[in-house]
């Protein structure tokens, strides 16, 4: 689990004299206490991967919480063939890498006119990107439905591809209007004096300044689109266009499971969310804590 | 403030063009459409017919519509009350018990490892919690036999005694990680002068946490409940995965609820009903949050 540690934090204090002086042992039972519950909060996973490469026939013998006998890859390559896992690894990329670029774009757009530009009625245009972020999608879903239907984007990539890029910029022209509105007015200035327009001063001032909250932005958007569940559920019917976690939980129920399969299927999913996490790791601390004080 | 003498807001307007249009196809209008539907009885194809507030009044009286928030509740306790307040217990050992005597590191470990089941997807969650929670063949009832304890074995998602509490405890285990990193977080914000000051004034661990941790965490102490309560609101894709809303609706919520009258039983009108109902139960919620942040935050000044 050390992969999993972030960089030290500079911000923690140095062990301190007043705490040096009570070294006595309750300080590892408190260690204790929480490394039990930090085994019960992993222990799933660690089943999880314990039996994704465990034959059935062991796991019948054995049960779950055995060393498997020998590593046994077929139930992970059974079911990825099954459910032509690699399309839906490419369907869910394609969906969450469009998403995040559209988004950030559209975000940026929105924000730099509210924050920098604070064009008249600011306030309502900020209260609706702010409501919009509460919505349930279940008070848009049957509209988008209808429509999408009407328009031929049903079940397609597309549909998916446009509803997020407007519920996630919601949330991102809310979150970076509140970092532009702090943008220093100097650089602004500098670039007024040099004659640069609008855009240009978008483009080479406010967007380069802006990159470590773009790049929170992009993994954030990445990672929630890699995860939703319920629209995709809803316009991805088609087996070829389905993303990850629609396909996972469509399968979950309706065919007849085994231990070991669903242990397998459970770890393909998991593998690629880790992945985002070990990648991500730094920008996601930073970035979880952003939009709570501005 | 200089920015509003020298330079004007004109020519910035274009740039709220294209997020405004997205914004009325994907947001304003389907609102707007739904929150019409619901006073229609409508099957999706054909015209809706209008019925006034006939879905409304249906809904004061369907007694699985009130079950449906009454689970909600419970969840909110599940997803956002113990969270939040185990949260900020850890967060708190984490950042000044666990990094000032094993250093920085360890809390480091611990911060990531309790994270962890946030950033799975919720579907594989879902899956992951089925299996282990299986009657039959599941991980959970397995390792109850195997150590002499198969009395306690249950049929954790499919006995509607037990389904919700099931569903509750894994929804504590998937929602805990968020806190700790937002308390782990603000506490940085607090000035390790105030903590020395109260050490020297010979306060245990306890009494600071009292005294001075919860005082000063309180704005990400509302971020945190506002946001897990509404997400505790919004649940779907766990209770699709690992229960379907049953057993006999042990488990049913408003948002699948509504999802069944849509794509289940045709019944488009009192779907939209129940998701306007969830979305105004969501919006004041939202602002009574705010409102009572902003006036804690004055009352502090």
């Amino acid at each position: 689990m050390t992969a999993l540690a972030t960089a030290p934090e500079k911000q923690a204090a140095p062990a301190q004299a007043g705490v040096n002086r009570r070294r006595y042992p309750a300080r590892f039972v408190v260690l204790i206490v929480l490394l039990i519950l930090l085994l019960i909060v992993v222990a799933p996973l660690l089943v999880v991967a314990l039996n994704a490469v465990k034959s059935p026939s062991d796991y019948a013998s054995n049960g779950p919480l055995s060393i498997p006998k020998s590593l046994h890859w077929d139930g992970i390559v059974d079911f990825w063939q099954r459910v032509d896992f690699s399309r839906k690894l490419l369907n869910s990329f394609i969906t969450s890498a469009a998403v995040s670029v559209l988004a950030v774009i559209l975000s940026v757009l929105n924000a730099y006119a509210l924050g920098i530009g604070r064009v008249r009625g600011r306030v309502w245009f900020l209260v609706f990107f702010l409501v919009a972020n509460l919505l349930p999608q279940e008070v848009l879903v049957y509209p988008l439905y209808y429509l999408s239907k009407s328009l031929h984007l049903y079940d397609s990539l597309l549909s998916i591809i446009i509803i997020f890029t407007v519920i996630q910029s919601a949330f991102g022209t809310y979150l970076l209007s509140s970092v532009y509105a702090e943008f220093p007015t100097e650089l602004l200035d500098a670039a007024a004096v040099d004659g640069a327009g609008r855009f240009r001063t978008l483009w080479r001032v406010v967007v380069p300044v802006s990159k470590p909250t773009l790049a929170v932005l992009f993994t954030f958007f990445f990672i929630w689109t890699w995860n939703e569940f319920f629209l995709p559920l809803v316009f991805l019917v088609a087996n070829a266009h389905q993303t990850v976690p629609v396909a996972l939980g469509v399968l979950q129920g309706e065919k007849q499971m085994d231990a070991t399969t669903t242990s397998a299927s459970a770890l393909i999913g998991i593998l690629p969310a880790i992945l985002f996490f070990l990648l991500f790791q730094r920008t996601l601390t930073r970035g979880i804590t952003a939009g709570a004080i501005k | 403030m200089s920015r509003q003498g020298g330079r004007s807001s004109a020519g910035f307007g274009w740039y709220l063009v294209p997020g405004v249009l997205a914004s009325l196809a994907v947001i304003v209008v389907p609102l707007v459409m739904t929150v019409g539907i619901s006073f229609t009885r409508w099957s999706g194809v054909g015209d809706p017919v209008w019925v006034g507030f006939e879905n409304y009044t249906r809904l004061v009286h369907d007694e699985r519509f009130w079950a449906s928030f009454g689970h909600i509740l419970l969840l909110i306790i599940a997803m956002a009350v113990i969270p939040t307040l185990l949260g900020l217990l850890l967060a708190a050992v984490l950042f000044d018990y666990i990094a000032k005597i094993f250093g920085p590191r360890w809390a480091s470990v611990f911060r990531s490892g309790f994270y962890l089941p946030q950033v799975l997807p919720v579907a594989v969650t879902g899956i992951v919690w089925g299996w282990i929670l299986h009657p039959s063949y599941g991980a959970l009832n397995r390792v109850l036999d195997s150590v002499g304890l198969s009395s306690l074995s249950r049929n954790w998602l499919g006995d509607p005694q037990y389904a919700l509490s099931s569903v509750m405890a894994v929804m504590v285990w998937f929602q805990l990680g968020y806190p700790i990193v937002m308390f782990m977080s603000g506490l940085q914000r607090i000035d390790p002068e105030l903590y020395e000051a109260a050490d020297l004034d010979g306060a245990g661990w306890w009494q600071r946490f009292r005294h001075i941790t919860v005082h000063l965490i309180k704005p990400e102490f509302y971020v945190v409940l506002v946001t897990t309560t509404i997400a505790a609101l919004k649940i779907f894709g766990q209770i699709f995965v690992l229960t379907r809303g049953g057993p006999s609706n042990a488990t049913l919520v408003p948002s699948y609820f509504a999802w069944q009258n849509f794509f289940q039983k045709a019944q488009v009108g009192y779907g939209s009903a129940i998701s306007t109902v969830l979305t105004v139960l969501i919006v004041v919620l939202a602002f009574v949050f705010l409102r009572l942040q902003t006036r804690d935050e004055r009352k502090g000044a």
